[in-house]
């Protein structure tokens, strides 16, 4: 039984701007899936249509086989997590957390030791009497998540939570909530336009574009297999290095360049091949890594600790697709420090590498 | 050693006789009010208290005829504080509420008809009082505490401070509370009116003050001397004052003026300090 269902769901603003365009979705008990995508694709409006914050053009939302299109964001039964944390901010963080269940008709005492529960799994139970203006913006969240959790509803959604948070406690709450969401075991939605975050966190993501949904799958999946020249360039850090090309015979051509080993591609057609910077070595002997037609000149060498990302010039190639020179990326070991303007072989397997439709993006192997 | 600070010296000057400007007349009026009849007219004004401040401070409020034909101080003074308070806090509720409608339901012509209430400006009370003292007085609510208080309450101003207050709450708050389950009228109960707090008690102050002051509607609008407040007592005194052969009980206007004046002042004083401390603190 799907927890949570979208058929058809469609989003058209009165001034005649389309948000979302036709998503269908299905998602089980439990599953925490992360919609992923670049700001105003959408992700947002299809988070609040769940909610019930925005109406439903046309389409039908599920919750537990139960259409709740015309049902208000209460009796859905979600609770949200807001970007700014939305605490009402003259009520103490037992006021905020006891607010709904208030509405709702709860008893005082169960009330009391609901919010305590959750407060103890936050570890917030010091402090409950405080007001938010008292806490950091990381106890607010976990604030905004326990008056969330305190109502034990089906779906949780989650809006961006992370984005105000410096970096390190970004780091930290979302291993907390990945947990917090093991352990209620509720279907949740997580909405950021970090890939990072969404990698890490999704049973399965959505990436969205311009109201779609691109793609749809487990984080692996959507990293080495995308359907879409998107879904390629979006997921995965440091971004896939592209290549505008062009089939002549075997090879694919571009400029000075001619890459061999490819068969079964459109002849007319201009194409892009796509080469994750992980399956790019900078030695021949590792295994399958047969094809070195690449060479690039070093731009900049970022060093990450325990590898280094190698930034350089594609020599011989044509224009990106931005019209500039083309610039390859190489994730290698930390023992690998090149001197800048050094010239390096690439060497990559062909089975790894991904041609794309520039036309419509779509994959063609 | 000839380092006087001339800067700051004439800043201080110009701001001590600004402040002897705006309360000698303040003073003198209280001291005056507390010589006797005699005294004031054989030497005028006073700049010194005198020896009757019980007296007459006595008389004004609490004996009848001592100030009015029949009417006591204190009564007078009752009836400003409910037509000052009645003011204040019908124009908080009706604008608060008028004001939740515009910025919180879209339904059709709200925006127009926020500006009609925003137009109403531009008729007060003055140009509308002839029709206004007809529908009350066909109400049959003249010399009422009630015909006194609620053609006055509509407010223009206070609809758009709280119009410009409300549409600065972030809509996230109005989001969550929705997903709490919480109803428009608990909304606007648990959650606005709290956070309005300081607006509410600016504009409760002004409106006070305000309120307090009226003249002209309390004048036509009261007809028996029990239902006047203290600013139409003044008005009335010196008519008293006027006829009769008797000597002009001057001390008496002072001091029912002075009695006039402490209230309003009090109301500042002592919720000013609420108030900024609550700008302070708010956050949203």
């Amino acid at each position: 039984m799907a927890s949570l269902e979208l058929k058809n769901v469609q989003k058209t603003y009165p001034n005649g701007a389309i948000a979302v365009r036709g998503v269908d979705m299905e998602i089980d008990h439990g599953e925490f899936i992360v919609f992923v995508g670049p700001s105003g694709c959408g992700k947002s409006t299809l988070l609040r249509m769940v909610a019930g914050l925005e109406k439903i053009t046309e389409g039908e939302i599920l919750i537990q086989d139960k259409v709740v299109n015309d049902v208000t964001p209460a009796d859905r039964d979600v609770a949200m997590v807001f970007q700014n944390y939305a605490l009402y901010p003259h009520m103490t963080v037992r006021g905020n957390m006891s607010y709904g269940l208030k509405n709702r008709g709860f008893a005082k005492d169960e009330i009391n030791k609901k919010v305590e529960d959750a407060a103890a799994m936050l570890r917030i139970g010091d402090f409950l009497d405080r007001q938010p203006n008292q806490l950091s913006g990381g106890q607010r969240q976990r604030v905004a998540m326990g008056r969330a959790i305190v109502r034990e509803p089906k779906v949780f959604l989650f809006d961006e939570p992370l984005s105000n948070l410096d970096a390190k406690l970004r780091v930290q709450m979302r291993i907390e909530i990945k947990r917090l969401q093991r352990r209620m075991d509720v279907t949740s939605i997580y909405v950021t336009h970090d890939q990072t975050e969404a990698m890490t966190l999704a049973d399965r993501l959505a990436v969205i574009n311009d109201g779609r949904v691109e793609q749809m799958g487990a984080p692996m999946e959507l990293y080495s297999n995308p359907a879409t020249l998107f879904v390629a360039s979006f997921i995965g850090s440091p971004q896939i290095n592209l290549l505008p090309v062009k089939l002549s015979g075997q090879s694919l051509v571009s400029g000075d360049l001619s890459i061999d080993g490819f068969q079964d591609l459109p002849a007319d057609k201009e194409l892009v091949l796509g080469l994750r910077p992980d399956h790019l070595s900078l030695s021949a002997d590792q295994a399958g890594s047969s094809n070195s037609a690449l060479k690039i000149r070093v731009d900049i060498v970022e060093q990450h600790g325990a590898d280094n990302v190698i930034y350089g010039e594609l020599i011989g190639a044509g224009s990106s697709m931005d019209g500039e020179p083309v610039e390859f990326c190489v994730k290698t070991g930390q023992a690998n420090i090149p001197d800048i303007e050094s010239i390096l072989d690439l060497h990559f397997d062909v089975a790894d590498a991904m041609v794309f439709l520039k036309e419509t993006g779509s994959r063609l192997k | 050693m000839n380092n006087v600070n001339w800067r700051l010296l004439t800043t201080h000057l110009v701001l001590i006789l600004g402040m002897l400007f705006m309360s000698l007349p303040v003073w003198v009026a209280f001291a005056t009010s507390t010589h006797s009849a005699e005294t004031i007219l054989r030497e005028g004004l006073q700049l010194w208290p005198g020896a009757h401040f019980v007296e007459t401070y006595r008389q004004v409020l609490f004996v009848e005829g001592g100030v009015m034909k029949s009417v006591l101080g204190t009564t007078m003074l009752k009836n400003s504080l409910i037509l000052g308070i009645g003011f204040a806090i019908g124009k908080v509720i009706i604008s608060m509420l008028a004001a939740y409608a515009i910025v919180y339901f879209r339904f059709r012509l709200a925006s127009f008809l926020f500006w009609v209430i925003f137009m109403t400006l531009l008729l007060p009370l003055e140009v509308r009082i002839i029709p206004s003292y007809e529908v009350v007085s066909s109400l049959g609510l003249l010399d009422t505490h009630v015909g006194l208080i609620v053609p006055l309450i509509a407010s223009a101003t206070g609809t758009f401070f709280f119009r410009q207050f409300f549409r600065s709450v972030p809509d996230e708050l109005l989001e969550a509370a929705k997903l709490d389950g919480a109803t428009a009228w608990q909304f606007f109960k648990d959650i606005l009116v709290p956070l309005s707090r300081t607006m509410i008690a600016a504009i409760l102050i002004i409106m006070f003050v305000v309120g307090w002051n009226q003249y002209l509607w309390p004048l036509i609008m009261t007809t028996k001397e029990e239902n006047y407040t203290l600013v139409i007592g003044i008005k009335q005194i010196y008519q008293i004052l006027a006829e009769g052969g008797e000597l002009p009980q001057y001390q008496k206007a002072f001091a029912l003026t002075i009695l006039a004046t402490l209230p309003p002042v009090l109301v500042v004083l002592v919720f000013q300090n609420w108030f900024v401390k609550g700008l302070v603190e708010s956050e949203k």
